[in-house]
């Protein structure tokens, strides 16, 4: 009897919630949680879900899937998603590749894609999407920012290295848009290739001051002990992919002393950012990545969205969303007129405290950047 | 020049017995018992796991070596027992279905007792830091070491084949295994016996390449493949060939990547000659292959089937 009457007085509840709120808005995510590469979808998950567990709010629902890191699988979710579950929102995906093949056809279905990460350039400027946002950055970013440290430290003399696929070539072209010096030697590696020694020769034969790399995942991690055991000590510089607390513990101490450029960091000193290190500490026991705080503050984003408006009223929906009315552990946080963030971006450097490997930021490579292809964009 | 033209040559000699830990023991159990052995590479990442395990629990990388060894031995003596000896008599379809499954089975037990995140494994202490050799050639010691590593085991392993008892049973169960079983050899614990060799050159393999690389589920696929292009090259069943295959693929491989880019920058501007040396250089491995297969379509050392 009592357990009746609970039940009642909480759908009393619901229905004055639902009264007074907006509708409710349920919100696929399609993510990478098996095989190569699933560290990434699950820290970009457990940030999204700690920002919706943080928030209680039960007009939000979310249905999790799994994309294996497999662009056809990925079609498959996002058409089952939207044609069975009925979501309103969409997001989740890691790899630029499968963002390809998801995005574009979601958002024409008037769908709204909100990207926890893959923000590749044909998405930022001709091919920009009033339904689509980019809450993490547009890919070349922190590339570019890699450009501009590398420019005002001095260096004059750079090997570039990165994997031969699309987001291989945007990083390198990234990092030359902002580096003025000279390109010492530019080598493209197999997609996945886990040996480096031949290039790693050629970096010691180059006489270069500085090296570039862009291996995200496993890449890196090879390519960074590889690099420690053999000896040549010209400093590296890359994008945080290379450097993140996922991998960091793989690496081990090769990776001290390695900068990194990325827009988030878990020193950024703002009470959001420190509130969000801790409960996701206490929450999942490790430290958050990049990948987690992008997670994160989209689901925050949302959040602060659904307080404005109705997800029925799709215009005004955008509109609060493009307002970007809540408290991000970036700090501030604003959307250019693409929908891709403007923001600062930082260079780390890896450093040891106590036990475990992690980041410190250690100055600014760009500040209040936006991305290459925003005036491409007719929006 | 001279010195960086040195380096590549020792980087690919260092691979290619790399890939002859993995590319003996795939194409032993092909050879004595007729079996294509897709989660061989499963076993490679189960010694790369094992010895990162063993390694971060007691500090030591040589109890890691000891437990990558035992590791994958024991592995592929349970999977031989339960599993595969079933397969033998099945044709090769069926073989590579179930050994498939296999590999999605080893993947999804080590995600769930090691979690999604790279493992740990390192160099041990006095192998870090560089070695000069003659000619001003500054090479990193442990790839040396690895090197040196990967000869003795192939030369044990080629002692065991030839002037051993074992090594005579595992070659009359190549030649003919009926015959051998009704000589009175025990042929179960043989077929056993071979698959835990195998698997335990596999895992002895994971756990020197996982130092210099990233320890994590799904390792294996890319080596199981170059592996079985060794094979092929060399000549399925052929321990000789496999030690000549496994040479040419890392030499191939390692020199391509280096040169291939040069030779093209001669008479194209540099970024496109990077950008179609390294396209090109990825490829080389395989069509060095299709160019063996077609002058000698078994193999360099393979018998006509």
């Amino acid at each position: 009897m009592k357990g009746m009457k609970t039940t009642i007085a909480a759908v009393a509840a619901l229905l004055v919630a639902g009264a007074a709120q907006a509708d409710p808005v349920k919100v696929g995510m399609i993510t990478t949680l098996s095989g190569g590469g699933a560290g990434l979808g699950i820290d970009a998950r457990d940030g999204f879900m700690l920002a919706v567990k943080q928030a209680n709010n039960p007009e939000l629902e979310v249905v999790i899937e799994d994309d294996q890191r497999k662009p056809d699988v990925a079609v498959q979710l996002a058409d089952k998603l939207i044609q069975q579950e009925k979501v309103d929102v969409l997001t989740g995906i890691i790899w630029s590749n499968l963002a390809m093949a998801v995005v574009p056809s979601a958002v024409a279905q008037d769908k709204l894609y909100l990207s926890v990460n893959a923000a590749p350039s044909q998405l930022a400027g001709k091919g920009c999407n009033k339904n689509y946002f980019a809450v993490s950055y547009q890919n070349d970013n922190l590339h570019e920012a890699a450009g501009g440290y590398a420019s005002t430290e001095g260096y004059k003399n750079t090997f570039i290295l990165a994997p031969n696929y699309p987001a291989g070539k945007d990083s390198l072209t990234g990092f030359k848009r902002f580096f003025f010096g000279d390109i010492a030697g530019e080598v493209y590696t197999k997609l996945g290739q886990t040996d480096y020694a031949a290039e790693i020769a050629q970096i010691r034969a180059s006489g270069a001051d500085s090296v570039f790399f862009f291996l995200p995942g496993g890449m890196g991690i090879a390519f960074m002990k590889q690099y420690a055991q053999s000896g040549v000590d010209i400093p590296l510089i890359g994008p945080a992919f290379s450097m993140d607390q996922g991998i960091l513990g793989a690496v081990g101490d090769a990776a001290l002393g390695v900068k990194n450029t990325s827009n988030w960091s878990k020193d950024i000193d703002n009470p959001t950012n420190k509130a969000f290190v801790e409960t996701f500490q206490a929450e999942y026991g490790r430290l958050p990545s990049l990948y987690a705080s992008f997670g994160f503050d989209t689901a925050n984003l949302l959040l602060s969205a659904m307080g404005k408006a109705s997800i029925t009223d799709k215009e005004a929906f955008r509109n609060a969303l493009r307002e970007a009315d809540f408290n991000s552990v970036r700090g501030k946080f604003v959307f250019g007129p693409n929908q891709h963030p403007i923001q600062d971006i930082y260079v780390r450097e890896v450093v040891k405290e106590g036990d475990v490997l992690t980041n410190k930021i250690v100055g600014i490579g760009l500040k209040d950047h936006s991305d290459a292809y925003a005036s491409e964009c007719s929006m | 020049m001279f010195s960086l033209f040195v380096e590549q040559l020792l980087n690919g000699l260092q691979s290619g017995v790399m890939l002859f830990l993995m590319a003996s023991g795939l194409t032993l159990v092909f050879g004595v018992m007729g079996l294509i052995n897709l989660a061989h590479g499963s076993l490679y990442m189960v010694g790369a796991f094992a010895c990162a395990a063993v390694a971060a629990w007691t500090g030591s990388f040589w109890l890691g070596l000891v437990a990558s060894l035992m590791a994958a031995a024991l592995a592929g003596a349970l999977v031989e027992m339960l599993i595969i000896r079933r397969l033998y008599n099945r044709d090769h379809l069926d073989q590579v279905l179930a050994t498939f499954a296999l590999i999605l089975i080893f993947s999804e037990g080590t995600r769930w007792i090691f979690g999604s995140f790279p493992l740990f494994l390192s160099v041990p202490e006095f192998l870090t830091g560089t070695v000069i050799l003659p000619g001003d050639v500054e090479y990193p010691l442990f790839r040396f070491a690895i090197i040196i590593a990967g000869f003795v085991v192939a030369a044990g392993l080629f002692l065991l084949i030839g002037k051993t008892r074992l090594g005579i049973r595992i070659r009359a169960g190549e030649a003919d295994r009926g015959m051998i079983a009704a000589l009175g050899v025990n042929i179960d614990r043989l077929y056993t016996i071979v698959f835990a060799l195998g698997a335990a050159l596999a895992g002895l393999a994971g756990a020197f390449v996982g130092t210099t690389q990233s320890v994590q589920v799904g390792m294996g696929e890319p080596v199981l493949i170059l592996a079985f292009v060794v094979i092929v090259i060399g000549g399925i069943g052929s321990i000789k060939g496999a030690l000549i295959g496994s040479l040419l693929v890392g030499f191939t491989d390692t020199m391509g990547r280096f040169l291939l880019p040069h030779a093209f920058a001669t008479f194209l501007d540099p970024s496109s000659a990077t950008a179609i040396g390294s396209a090109l250089a990825s490829m080389l491995i395989y069509i060095v292959m299709a160019l063996v297969l077609f002058l000698r379509p078994s193999g360099l050392f393979g018998t006509e089937a």
